[in-house]
């Protein structure tokens, strides 16, 4: 049984209590906790490196996979490789998150490696979340790294969120579309403190007719840092779209670094990058409406994250 | 009942905006007009308490408030419609009209916000305050918010700017409605004769002053003979 600690963890990253309905496969506290099959899906543990593969059966329709990540000790760091193979004309949603608890001193760290092999027609909605707390001054680290390879026609919407709690955090995501597939990420990050966020998307148009579409919105509060950096190469008639759109608050920094590259005539490729502070007029408008200050700044963070 | 008494307001720079602006809010419906520049939107920002009068005083049903925020003022009842909505990203019409309402709303009571002010709420619930949404789309659900509220002040600044004829002739609609419900105090800035047409009361400004005061009877044949505020004209008519 879980204890209370890791149930709340649980609930913060995948937003359910017990264990789900469906596929679905825990890792807590550095090992496999508890897997599930269902008909269609398959976990299979591997053998040579921490982590698991899952096979989703071609033509599987409105079924999901959870995969939650639960540190609960101190100290704990662990690396883990996750492969989905999602077969064609699949339609699934994926949840997946990370969750630590750090009442300790030393750091506590958990690296994912997840890469995504979406076939052929196939679609596929990823949502993954990052949560953190604790009590020690242990630190909590998470630096995911995501590994797209879409085949034709697919479609991926990727939704990732970093919310409170995470310390240190580098996220990379890599993406390769073929022809027609798209990609859509939306990614929301908070950080307060000292914390460190760092996110580097590389998306590589290499099909006819693909596209990306990347969004990243996030809220730097303190003396907290982030950095964007994103890289879409068009080598293809193809589209693709970056957005980060950062409020800094304090005495955060944040940069956006966007790059796009076009290798091919009928590439079409659009990058923005805005950041600023909240605009006074929004914190007057809701003070006309009876708000503080404090909670229309309030207000404003959360509909910007939302 | 809203008093200004002695108001005067002069930028940093130093230019004087209004000068010993004196009145009185007791009718149900107010119009304030008079030309461009002539300090009727700092009136309107001076009443919510976005700006601060440089002297003078301003009572709300006989307390001075000449010192609250912009918070303390709306929580005592002054609802303020701005001329140029803000936009936001991520919050919803419906988490608009629930903050102005100061509770958490059920679609169908946002929706009856929304059907008061012309708008087909199924399509506009959901939809993010941002740019998105057409300046007209904004001016309305800036006032739905108004409404939301119900306190015993709605200010509207120039609610028609930015609106389009078509939709000016529903605006006119709304506020006639507003007018027979309303239970307190509605002060609009207009320059729309047929808004100045159902107030019960119509204030000039010009130059900063209160140039005229009186029922739409007394005010609207003056407004329409004479130009106000030019000194150009005025001096080459010998006015």
């Amino acid at each position: 049984m879980m204890d209370a600690i890791q149930k709340n963890l649980l609930e913060q990253v995948a937003g359910i209590h017990e264990v789900p309905q469906g596929a679905y496969s825990f890792r807590v506290d550095g090992s496999l906790y508890d897997k599930h099959d269902s008909e269609n899906i398959t976990i299979v543990k591997k053998e040579d490196k921490p982590g698991i593969d899952i096979y989703i059966r071609p033509g599987t329709k409105h079924e999901s996979v959870h995969i939650p990540v639960l540190l609960s000790k101190t100290g704990l760091k662990e690396l883990v490789y996750n492969d989905f193979h999602i077969g064609a004309d699949c339609d699934v949603t994926i949840v997946a998150g990370c969750g630590i608890h750090n009442s300790g001193s030393a750091e506590s760290e958990h690296s994912g490696i997840h890469s995504f092999y979406v076939g052929k027609n196939a679609r596929l909605k990823y949502i993954e979340k990052h949560y953190a707390e604790g009590d020690g001054n242990g630190r909590n680290i998470m630096n995911p790294a995501t590994i797209v390879v879409m085949e034709e026609g697919s479609y991926m919407e990727m939704e990732t969120s970093q919310i409170k709690g995470v310390d240190s955090t580098r996220r990379s995501t890599t993406a390769t579309l073929g022809d027609r597939a798209t990609l859509v990420v939306h990614e929301k990050i908070m950080t307060h403190g000292e914390q460190f966020a760092e996110t580097n998307f590389t998306v590589e148009l290499n099909g006819e007719g693909c596209g990306a579409h990347v969004v990243s919105r996030s809220v730097a509060k303190d003396r907290s840092r982030q950095s964007f950096l994103s890289n879409i190469k068009g080598n293809n008639r193809c589209s693709g779209h970056t957005e980060c759109d950062a409020i800094i608050m304090d005495d955060a920094s944040v940069t956006a670094i966007p790059e796009i590259v076009a290798n091919h005539v009928d590439a079409s490729l659009i990058h923005e990058a805005a950041i600023g502070k909240i605009a006074g007029e929004q914190l007057i408008k809701l003070m006309t409406l009876g708000l503080t200050e404090e909670e229309a700044v309030e207000a404003i963070i959360n509909g910007f994250l939302k | 009942m809203l008093e200004l008494k002695n108001v005067s307001y002069t930028v940093p720079e130093g230019k004087e905006i209004l000068r010993n602006v004196s009145l009185c809010i007791d009718d149900r419906f107010v119009a304030i007009t008079g030309p461009n520049g002539s300090g009727k939107s700092t009136l309107a920002k001076i009443i919510a308490g976005i700006y601060q009068p440089t002297s003078g005083q301003i009572l709300l049903d006989g307390e001075d408030i000449t010192a609250l925020s912009v918070t303390e003022r709306a929580r005592r009842g002054i609802s303020y419609a701005f001329q140029q909505p803000v936009r936001f990203k991520g919050i919803t019409v419906k988490d608009m009209i629930s903050l102005a309402a100061g509770k958490s709303m059920t679609v169908a009571q946002v929706c009856e916000y929304l059907a008061e002010v012309g708008l087909c709420a199924k399509n506009y619930v959901n939809r993010e305050v941002d740019g998105s949404l057409s300046g007209g789309e904004l001016k309305r659900i800036e006032i739905a918010m108004v409404n939301a509220r119900g306190t015993k002040l709605s200010v509207f600044d120039e609610p028609e700017a930015g609106i389009d004829l078509w939709s000016f002739n529903n605006l006119i609609q709304v506020f006639r409605g507003m007018y027979e419900r309303t239970k307190g105090s509605i002060l609009i800035i207009s320059h729309q004769e047929r808004i100045l047409d159902i107030a019960d009361k119509v204030i000039v400004i010009a130059d900063g002053e209160v140039n005229a005061c009186g029922t739409k009877a007394e005010i609207l044949p003056k407004l329409l003979n004479v130009q106000i505020g030019c000194r150009y004209t005025k001096e080459a008519t010998g006015a």
